[in-house]
Parts: C-alpha cells; structure tokens; sequence
C-alpha cells in the first residue's frame, strides 16, 4: 500500500466536515477516539487519540515487589489476561534462572491457549456483530463463558485471573475444572462450526470485509504488526514457534496465514488459530506428565498454609515473600510470548532491589494501532469501524 | 545459532560502524551492543540495512533514567530482530540530562512514532526529526516527565510507609 496521499486532507477546494468518533462509541468496542476528517462518508483523514484509560502500569511496577506485579498485567490486555500473567511469570523465571517442571508448563500451555480462544472469540464474533450478524455472535460468546468458568475453577478469578505463580501453578486442576474442560473440548467444536458455517461464507459479510482495510506484509512490518494480524499479511511470524516457551517445541501445530491483511483474512486467522488452539490444548491433556507443579524455589512460591502455621521455615519463606523481601538477581531480561494480539514482550531492569528499577511492556496493539489512519484513509466510515474490531485493539493494553 | 555466534557474527559484519560502538558484550540470549549517541541513526541503518544483518523488524524502544550515573543518566534501548533468522540484538545508548536530543528512527521505522512519543511523554528526550513529538498517554499540559526516578508514585509526605517499619 503505498503512502502517497491520493486525497489532499488541505484541499481548499473541498468542504469537508469533522467527525469525532469517540471515545465513548458503542461501535468501537472500548475508549478510543479518532478525529476523522470526512468528504461525505469517505473518510480523508484520521487522527487518533489514546491514553483514556492510562493507569501508570510501568510507574507502578517499579514500586511493586515481582509478585505483586502479575495482577497489574491482567489489565493489559484483559481479553486473555492469563497470557500476560503467564508471560511475566516466565520473564522473572528467566531472571533468576528457575526452570518450571514439565507438568506446570504444560498446565500453563492449556490455560494459555484456552484464553487465546477466549480472545479470538472476542474478537471474531466482535467482527460478525460490526457487519450485522447478531445472532452468530451470542451464539458463540457464552463459549468465552465456558472458559472463564474453567479459569474459575483454577485460580478463582475470570477475568482479571492472577493465574499461576513465579516458579509454576498456584495448584493443579482440580476434578471440576477437569470435568469443565472435557466438556468444552466436547462440545466447543460444535459451536464454531456452527458459527463458521453461520458467518465466514456468509454473502453479506464476505462483501463487507473482504478488501477492507487491507494492509501489505511490507508495511505490517515497517508498522511493528505482530500476531494474527500480521499473520494475516502473509508472514508466519509466531512467537511459539519463533522463540518456544512453556514446552510449546512438544506440540505439533500449524501457523495460519493470510495474504492480503484485509479484515476477511484477520478475521479467518484468528477462526483457523482457534482450531489450532483445540489442538494444542488435547495434545497438552494426553501428553500431560506426573509431578510437581511447580519449582523448588522456596523465596518465591508461597508455602502451603499448613505448613506456615507448623514450620519455622515455611513462615519465614511466607514473609519475605509478601512482604517482597526476597533477593532477586541483578541483570536484564526481555522475554516475550504471543499474546492474544501479538509479541507481549516484558523488557525487565533489575537492580538487585525488592521491585523491578524498570519494566517496560511491549504491547502489541500500541505499536500496531498508529497503522490505522493509514488502514482507513480513502475508505468508508462503516469500514472504519470494521478494520478497528478486526484489528483486536484492547483499550487496556493499548494504554497501559 | 548460538548467542556467542550470533555475537561474532554481527561484529564481523559491523566493521564500517566498529567507531560507534563503546562497548558490546553477551548478556543471557541477546547479544547487546552499546552505542555512541550521536551515531545511534548510522548504526540502526546499518543494522536494518546491511544485507548480512537485515534486523529488519523494531521490536521495542524505551527509555531509562539512572540519577546516580552521571554522563550516562539517560538511556534508550532498542531491540531489534531479524525474523527470518530468527535473531534478535539490544542496542543501548547512553547520555546526560544536559543533553537529552537524539536522533529520531521514523525514518528507518514508522512503528517508532508512537513508541518514541511515548518516551518522549514519560522521560523527556526529545527525538531529533520526529515528526510529530507531543506526549502521547497523558495529557498535552503536564509539565513533568512522570517516569525519571524524581518523581514518586505516592505523596511524598506520606509518613506511615517507610521503610524503617518494614525492618529494612
């Protein structure tokens, strides 16, 4: 796509007119305003704004012992939270060179990929609704319910999980959240072909999205595009396959990719990623190993509370570890996992303090955002709103 | 590829910028190389551009701040990867607070507008040949640089949280 300005935004010979949409819109699904200059209904130019929600996350780390910092990544990006926890457990696991046991990484496997279904879910039915397919869209969204009712049963959280902790899992499944699996990976199937068949070949909504805020594989890059929607432009980018973590070399599982960008192909990726997701997460369950859930580092996870009330040793380790007074390494790390969006990269400081000296989060959708002016000059408003859901952007992320 | 390889390789292959590196050196998986600042565009061009290296692909920038370091107060660190060889560096540059101009990478990537605007927003550097610097998360009045080490998360005044009651 090239940048060249085929309509002048300046032009004195046009009377065009300004239309704020946002930042409290029900069509852009969070807080995001853009100014858009229009000509008629096409729009000539988009200016974004962002930091509505901005809460300080990188500020507050620095004032927050490592353990404590987990439930500020829940709320970046909040439709697959476990992920973001998952990454910053494993960044600090990198620091202090812990190496997680097989049955923990392969728990976090299952929990990870069941949260990235719950955000292509988000997302894809998000995509149906903008183009005016209700019915497909409940259909499938109370199977994100079904998930955070297995996350329920796991860490006691849906959404802002907290889930597992530096050095493995908080505990194992339990019997309910085994029962609560199994039956989704029973029944979810059914859903989604259901849900494809509703939508995807769909005349109406394959006029709407196919060429429809369209961006090259080149530009993707030069724009930092990671994750489906980069997938989408044709590059099999994957930070599983790239970098594996958490034991994602075991698996066997293809990469989707699309070749024009468009909101059809994002839209197809994250629909094929999800059948990949359903895969991953049976071959994690047949292949799942006996043993502990997590590592043998007594200064970093909690000690059973029985054993805090009867040893000395479990005490002291209880109260370095809230109190965040354990030591930690002096080094840097950067880690990054695929999130729900794209790489989530952690890039941590540490000074050898209670808290990281610095932490900066690599958040996909506020590096990929600045793309969408671009995506949708020249284009209609509707599609405006449809390249917007298509592009998974998550107002907590995007503002940190 | 091992890291040590990787190391050696982008050395071998960087001898027409080996001027603007101060120091390099292997930390864990990334191979870090720390630049001068004034040659920090040369260098990213290189290393983007040199048919050998082609770290197309500007993973992060952002900024840091150590009061106590003096001429090297400020910093930027920039990761880079090369995503068909599925190898990634950190470029670190270093300088004082008197001097806090820094050549811009929007030339080389359109991704490092917002990225640096939000350095911009939080440190105060201010990025040479950026075309549109103005904060980008908080608001257009604020008149401080939130994130230097200065300026404390809680009120100041507040007494009931210091360290001396946590046995520290």
């Amino acid at each position: 796509m090239s940048t060249t300005p085929i309509i002048n935004p300046n032009d004195p010979e046009k009377d065009y007119s300004i239309l704020n949409l946002g930042p409290t819109h029900p069509a852009t699904h969070g807080i995001f305003q853009n100014v858009l200059t229009m000509d008629g209904e096409m729009i000539v130019k988009a200016e974004p704004t962002v930091g509505y929600i901005h809460r300080a996350f990188e500020k507050l780390a620095e004032h927050r012992p490592y353990a404590q910092i987990t439930p500020i990544t829940d709320r970046l990006n909040y439709c697959s939270s476990p992920i973001n926890n998952m990454g910053w457990h494993m960044t600090v696991e990198k620091l202090i060179n812990c190496e997680v046991p097989k049955r923990a990484q392969y728990l976090r496997v299952i929990i990870m990929e069941l949260s990235r279904i719950a955000d292509h879910i988000v997302c894809d039915t998000v995509i149906a609704v903008d183009s005016g397919a209700m019915t497909g869209f409940l259909y499938l969204f109370q199977w994100r319910e079904k998930i955070y009712e297995i996350f329920e049963e796991v860490c006691g959280a849906r959404l802002t999980t907290n889930i597992g902790r530096i050095g493995g899992m908080e505990r194992d499944f339990n019997e309910k959240a085994w029962a609560r699996l199994t039956a989704f990976l029973k029944e979810f199937p059914k859903a989604l072909k259901e849900f494809d068949a509703l939508v995807t070949r769909n005349r109406i909504f394959v006029d709407r999205t196919v060429n429809c805020g369209p961006i090259t594989a080149e530009r993707a890059l030069a724009y930092g595009f990671t994750g489906s929607n980069l997938r989408a432009a044709g590059v099999d980018y994957d930070v599983r396959i790239a970098a594996p973590y958490s034991s994602y070399e075991d698996f066997e599982f293809t990469v989707p990719v699309g070749t024009t960008g468009d909101t059809y192909d994002r839209y197809a990726v994250r629909m094929a990623e999800m059948w990949e997701s359903m895969s991953i997460i049976q071959q994690a369950i047949d292949k799942l190993p006996s043993g502990p859930i997590h590592a043998d580092v007594p200064e970093f996870f909690l000690p059973a509370k029985e054993l805090v009330y009867s040893s000395m040793e479990a005490l002291i380790y209880h109260f370095k570890i809230v109190m965040g007074e354990t030591d930690i390494p002096i080094g840097e790390v950067y880690h990054a996992v695929e999130g729900g969006n794209g790489e989530l990269g952690f890039y941590l400081v540490s000074d050898g303090g209670r808290t990281p000296y610095r932490l900066h989060f690599r958040r996909p959708c506020f590096i990929y955002y600045q793309a969408y002016p671009e995506m949708i000059t020249g284009s209609m408003l509707s599609d405006a709103i449809l390249t917007m859901s298509s592009m998974n952007v998550i107002a907590g992320e995007l503002d940190a | 590829m091992t890291t040590q390889e990787l190391y050696d390789f982008v050395l071998a292959n960087s001898e027409n910028i080996s001027s603007s590196i101060v120091t390099s050196y292997v930390d864990r998986d990334f191979p870090c190389f720390e630049v001068k600042k004034e040659n920090i565009l040369e260098v990213m061009k290189h290393f983007k551009e040199s048919t050998e290296l082609s770290f197309g692909f500007l993973t992060t920038c952002c900024a840091m701040h150590f009061p106590e370091q003096g001429d090297k107060e400020f910093g930027m660190v920039y990761h880079l990867h090369n995503m068909q060889a599925n190898t990634r560096i950190r470029v670190k540059t270093f300088f004082p607070k008197s001097d806090l101009k820094i050549s811009s990478l929007v030339s080389l990537w359109p991704s490092a507008n917002w990225m640096e605007r939000q350095e911009f927003d939080f440190f105060g550097v201010q990025f040479q040949g950026h075309p549109d610097l103005r904060r980008i998360l908080n608001m257009d009045e604020m008149n401080y640089f939130p994130m230097r080490k200065e300026y404390p998360l809680e009120d100041a005044g507040r007494d009931d949280k210091q360290d001396k009651y946590f046995g520290r």
